[in-house]
Formats: C-alpha cells, structure tokens, sequence
C-alpha cells in the first residue's frame, strides 16, 4: 500500500527546473532510498514533501494516505506524522535536550527521553542536562535530532544524508534507530551517498538532474556505486558503456 | 503599637518571600530581605558581614566577605516593595576579600508595581585571587509599571573571577536603564550575562563594558534579549583591550516579534597587538532553521517561537 504518492512532480528555482516532472510511490513500512550524484535535487524531493519554507510553489501533487498535502504547512504535514531528520541539524542556544526531544513527542515522561537517547546512542545521564546548542559537535546534535524523531513515533521520516558528521562508531546507533523505527511501523526514506546507508533499505530511486532514471531492489541498484549508471548526460558520469539498463520512468 | 510593627514586618516579609516562591531558609543559609527601606531580616554566616542603614527612600548597604573564606552556601538577597508605588533606593559595597568565594543571589520583586522606581548604585570590589558569582532575578507583576535603574561599578582584582547575570524574564519588564562597567585586572575574569523579556510596551536600555587592563584578562558579554508586542531595546556593549594576551568576547543576540524594535551597539576595540576581541550579533525574527525544525515535529508557529525564546532567555 502506498503510504506516500508524488505525481509529476516538477519544481523550479530562477526558472531551472530542480524537480523535473518526478513520480514516485512510497510502500509504506518499506524503508526507501533516494541517491544520485550532487545537487540532483535529493535534499529538495525531502524539503518538497516536508514543506518547507522555500519548496511550496511546485507543479503536480503530493499525496499522503491517499490526500494531497499540498497545501498544508510543515506543521500540519508533521501533524500528520511526516518528519524531516535535517542534513545540517540546528542548534538551539539554552533549549534543553529533553525539551527538544519531547517538543514532538506524544508521550512526555523522563522515560520517553531517556528511551530515545538510548536508542540513539546517547547517555541520558550525560546528555539530559544539556542544551542543544553549540557545545555539542554536530554528530551529537544529529543523533539528539534522531532521538526527537524516534520519540515522536512518526508515520514517515525523511532522512537527509543521516550518517553526515556521524563518527564512524556511532554510526551503528543511526542504523540500529532505523531498524528499530522500522520495527515500529514507520516508512523512511533514506537520503544518502554512502552505500553503507543503502545497506539499510529495501528499495531505491535514482534521480538525477530532478528527473527519476531508475528505481528497484538494492541489489541491482547498488551498481550505482559501483561506477555503472543510466545514461546520462551530466558531466561526469559514467559513459553510455558501463551504464546499466535504464528503466522507463514509470 | 510595637506588637503590631511586628506583625506588620513579619507579614511583609512572608509576602516579599511568596512572591519570588521562597518561603524558609536553613540556619547555615545567609539571607537578607530588604521591604523599601526597612531591614526586614536578616541571617548571616561566619566570614560574611552585612551592614545595613536605612536611609530616606532606601538603604545603604556594606558586604564584606572576609578574606580567605569560602562561603559554602549562596547568599540570599531579597529586595522589593509590596505596595503598588513607591521608591526603593539602594546603594551597596560590596568587597569580597582577598582569596575568598561567594555567590550571591539576588532576587528583587514588585509583584503588585503600577508606578515604582527600583534604583540601584552598587559598587563591586573583588580582590586578588577570590570571586564572585552574582545572580540578580527580577520578578515584576503583569502590569509593567516598574521603573529599574541598576548603575554598577566592578574592579576585578589579579586572578580574581567576576560574573553576573541579571535575569528578567517574569512580568512586564517596565523601563529598563541597566548599566555594568568592570575594570579587569591581571589573569582576572569577567562574565557578564543579560536576559530579559520585553512585552507590551517594555523599554529596555543596556549598557555593558569591561575594561580589559591587565595582562591575560578575559571578559564576556552576553546579552539575550526577546522582544514582542511593541516593546523596544537597546544593547550596547563594549569592549576595551589594552593588554597583552587579553581576550574578551561580545555577545548580542535579540529575537524580534511583532512590532518590537531592537537595536544592538557592540564595541569592541583593542590597544595591543597581541589582545583579541571578537563579537558576534544577531538581531531579528526566530532563525528559520530552528523553526522549520520545530514545525517539522508537529508545533504550530507560536508553540515553536515561545520554545525557542525560552531556550535563548534560559
């Protein structure tokens, strides 16, 4: 069943097409991947079905559960149960790390808080107190976001490149947070580089240039990675040759 | 009539305490509550002294920790005036002895203020190798009404520590005329710490310098301000370095809403090629980033705003 419908989707910014006419459907409970070369329009797909400030004047429609979200505002999307895990998290000068993870959550307890920060590799003992400010380097403050999200309990979570700025020992705690999300109920779309996050999902979509050129099982996409792509006619990309088949959009 | 002075003192001093939620302090706790110009209570503790006179419109003031002594607890300050008018003059020296410690928490309330005017000239002497921490919490009543003129003059002794908060964030702030200046000496420390609420139409004056005149001094200036309605501020800080290896750094950040205005001066100027002083300011509406990602967990706008001010005003 498809939790979450994008249909002929384009977006523009300064009349370049960013979102050229893309069409995707998100299996719910499936965790998805979106990937493809820099500046594709990976990170806008997420701030398109998210929302955000920026990313709301598009053609085509967005659907979730089967009703366009369109025209709703962040907050009523999340409402909903869409969450974005931000590429770049902010910092939050004097707010505490609890009250920033129960700010979306339903349940508000110590319990919940301390519950997400395990989940996401954190001691709450030593995290709790804290603010979500500058003291904390930018892997902590992402894993302190994941946490938030964890505690929301959301219907979808879009991940924007969610091991960038990890250390590589606390990458797992990342991975472990999505399985266990998963293992909840949610449906997540992973927005990545790294093949090690593609690990984790059971699906992809390939976009480049805004435009989907491919989409499947891991298996086959993980060519991707692996110096073979679509024909494509970004500098840069792999000649028509190593290419692998493309599949029609759609 | 003595009986009833009595009473009368005590019912004051249990509604000055109520109204900054502070009922009963332990024997080993100094604390000081000043109604107006009358020396309500006081408690002291070995190596603190405190002597208080009552002027006019007022009190004067003399702290002395002893030198070498370390206070074990924070000492408690409460200053207020009940009555909806009124003047509340305070003029304190304060003089923290060489190698000695204390904090001092201050609490000054005017829950019921229509038309009060809280004035204050404090001069701060921390000598060689002690320090002070001092927190100042102002709690005003709903309605605004209270004039605070707070003037302090602060010399850091060598290797002494200095810092300073002045928080204001509960009622209507009134008019504001806060002025800080501290003389920094060698190896010595100043922080001086702002945060105020503005509503309605709350006007704020700041003025916050340290003089960094020793070698390896350090001072920073913080101040966070969030302003709505159609209240105004004005910060300025300023910080001079004339020594080497002085470092110091100012900070102004002030969220805007409504139709507030807010206006930060920062100066900052060095005299000696190996001082360093940098500044950073931000004035303006909520940062969008913190906001979409609040909004991106399901709060409305204003439920993100006021989590975002209470972070920034915590």
């Amino acid at each position: 069943m498809n939790l979450l419908e994008i249909k002929n989707l384009s977006l523009f910014k300064e009349g370049r097409p960013i979102l050229n006419n893309l069409s995707m459907d998100i299996w719910e409970g499936h965790v998805h991947a979106i990937i493809g070369p820099n500046g594709a329009g990976k990170s806008t797909l997420a701030n398109t079905i998210m929302g955000l400030s920026g990313y709301r004047d598009f053609e085509g429609d967005v659907l979730f559960e089967g009703k366009s979200i369109k025209a709703l505002p962040v907050d009523e999307r999340a409402r909903k149960g869409i969450t974005l895990l931000f590429q770049e998290p902010a910092r939050f000068e004097g707010l505490g790390v609890s009250q920033f993870i129960l700010a979306g959550a339903k349940e508000k307890s110590r319990a919940v808080v301390e519950d997400a920060l395990q989940h996401a590799g954190l001691s709450p003992e030593k995290y709790m107190k804290r603010a979500v400010d500058k003291t904390l380097s930018g892997g902590e403050r992402k894993r302190i976001e994941l946490a938030s999200i964890y505690a929301m309990k959301p219907r979808l979570v879009l991940m924007d490149e969610p091991d960038s700025g990890v250390d590589i020992d606390s990458v797992k705690y990342i991975f472990a947070v999505i399985k266990e999300l998963r293992h909840r109920g949610s449906t997540i779309i992973l927005i990545t580089h790294s093949p090690e996050v593609l690990k984790h999902a059971d699906h992809a979509f390939l976009i480049c240039a805004g435009t989907l050129v491919d989409k499947g099982e891991m298996s086959r996409m993980f060519d991707y990675f692996n110096g073979k792509c679509v024909p494509c006619v970004h500098v840069g990309q792999p000649t028509v040759d190593a290419a692998v088949q493309p599949l029609a959009a759609n | 009539m003595a009986e009833q002075a009595i009473v009368d003192k005590e019912a004051l001093l249990e509604e000055l305490l109520a109204s900054i939620n502070q009922h009963k302090f332990t024997p080993d706790v100094a604390h000081v509550e000043i109604h107006g110009n009358q020396v309500l209570n006081k408690n002291l503790v070995d190596g603190l002294m405190v002597e208080a006179e009552s002027i006019e419109d007022g009190v004067k003031v003399h702290i002395r920790v002893k030198s070498g002594v370390t206070l074990k607890n924070p000492v408690n300050f409460c200053f207020g005036l009940i009555p909806e008018n009124g003047v509340q003059r305070i003029i304190i020296d304060t003089v923290i002895g060489e190698g000695a410690h204390a904090k001092f928490i201050a609490n000054c309330t005017f829950p019921n203020a229509v038309n009060i005017q809280h004035l204050m000239n404090a001069t701060i002497t921390v000598e060689k190798g002690a320090s002070l921490s001092y927190f100042e919490r102002h709690v005003h009543g709903p309605n605004g009404g209270v004039t605070i003129v707070p003037v302090t003059k602060v010399s850091v002794g060598e290797d002494a520590r200095f810092s300073t908060e002045f928080e204001l964030i509960k009622g209507a702030a009134g008019v504001v005329e806060l002025e800080y200046a501290a003389e920094v000496a060698k190896n010595a420390t100043v922080d001086m710490m702002t945060r105020i609420f503005g509503r309605e139409g709350d006007r704020i004056h700041i003025k916050e310098a340290a003089h960094l005149s020793g070698e390896g001094s350090t001072g920073v200036l913080t101040s966070h301000i969030a302003l709505k309605n159609r209240a105004s501020a004005t910060i300025e800080n300023e910080l001079i370095a004339d020594a080497p290896y002085a470092r110091g750094h100012v900070d102004c950040k002030e969220i805007v809403q409504d139709d507030a205005r807010a206006r930060a001066i920062p100066v900052v100027q060095v005299n000696n090629h190996l001082a360093h002083v940098t500044h950073e300011a931000a004035i303006g509406s909520v940062d969008s980033k913190q906001l979409e990602t609040l909004l991106s967990r399901g709060l409305t706008e204003d439920e993100a705003t006021d989590l975002i001010i209470q972070g920034l005003l915590s």
